[in-house]
């Protein structure tokens, strides 16, 4: 056990050096791409228009499990999940957050559309589930309430 | 090189269920320090989980997930035994990978 660690430990230090010195990209290692245009996107629309879509459609199928109230805006446990079929892609959103964009998953064949996580509320917001399948962009929202911020300082 | 993540897997017939909390400060860039100057920001960017090698969850964080991201989901197509590897990589290029059995 303790030698697989040391191995583990070796091929990530490795991997980090590679990544450092430019010889490999991080896209190279990773299947999706960091794109800062859909990081820094400010809406919902913005963020859509920036990963290919143009219009969404408000989905019935799709559930965020949150607080109603959060009490601490720095850790917001949210969880989206959907019963549509062929879920390809899923992303958490919030609308007044600087960027809109939170976390974004690609969810191959055999991956279960639920994911469950922890984001950063600055303040009373619409968080919001951004779903592609079938090739169809969907979209649910729900308010979370914050009484303390988690953005500023 | 990060600090280590807590990755658990637990079968229940096929299903896999992953959990992991990973070791992250994930700064936003948005806060000032007591002098006022910016902290810059310092976030995992990419996650890449697999099973036994094949790819089960590829995501993409921005700096609004919390600090020491928590993060839960379950794949269909497992068994115990098989082998789950969590990496990420943050925006200053350092990177983290840990593994867990799946029981």
């Amino acid at each position: 056990m303790d030698k697989k660690r040391r191995d583990m430990i070796r091929i990530g230090s490795a991997l980090s050096m590679a990544i450092a010195a430019g010889i490999l990209k991080v896209g190279d290692v990773f299947g999706a791409e960091w794109s800062p245009k859909v990081f820094d996107a400010k809406s919902l629309d913005a963020v859509l228009k920036e990963l290919g879509g143009d219009k969404f459609a408000v989905s019935p199928d799709i559930t965020i499990t949150a607080p109603e109230i959060a009490e601490n805006g720095a850790v917001v446990p949210v969880a989206i999940s959907t019963t549509l079929p062929k879920t390809e892609y899923m992303a958490i959103l919030v609308e007044k957050n600087p960027s809109a964009m939170s976390a974004s998953f690609n969810i191959p064949a055999g991956t279960t559309p639920n994911i469950a996580t922890r984001v950063k509320m600055g303040t009373t917001s619409n968080v919001i589930a951004l779903i592609k399948s079938d090739g169809k962009w969907l979209t649910a929202s729900k308010e979370i309430k914050v009484t303390l911020g988690g953005c500023g300082g | 090189m990060g600090d280590p993540m807590r990755v658990r897997a637990t079968t229940a017939g096929d299903v896999v269920d992953v959990k992991i909390l990973m070791r992250h400060d994930m700064e936003t860039g948005q806060r000032k320090d007591a002098a006022g100057k910016v902290i810059p920001g310092h976030f995992i960017q990419n996650l890449i989980v697999k099973s036994n090698d094949k790819v089960v969850l590829d995501g993409l964080f921005g700096p609004s997930v919390s600090k020491d991201p928590y993060l839960a989901f379950q794949f269909k197509g497992g068994a115990k035994g098989d082998k789950i590897s969590v990496t990420w990589t943050d925006n200053k290029g350092d990177t983290r990978t840990d593994q867990t059995v799946a029981s």
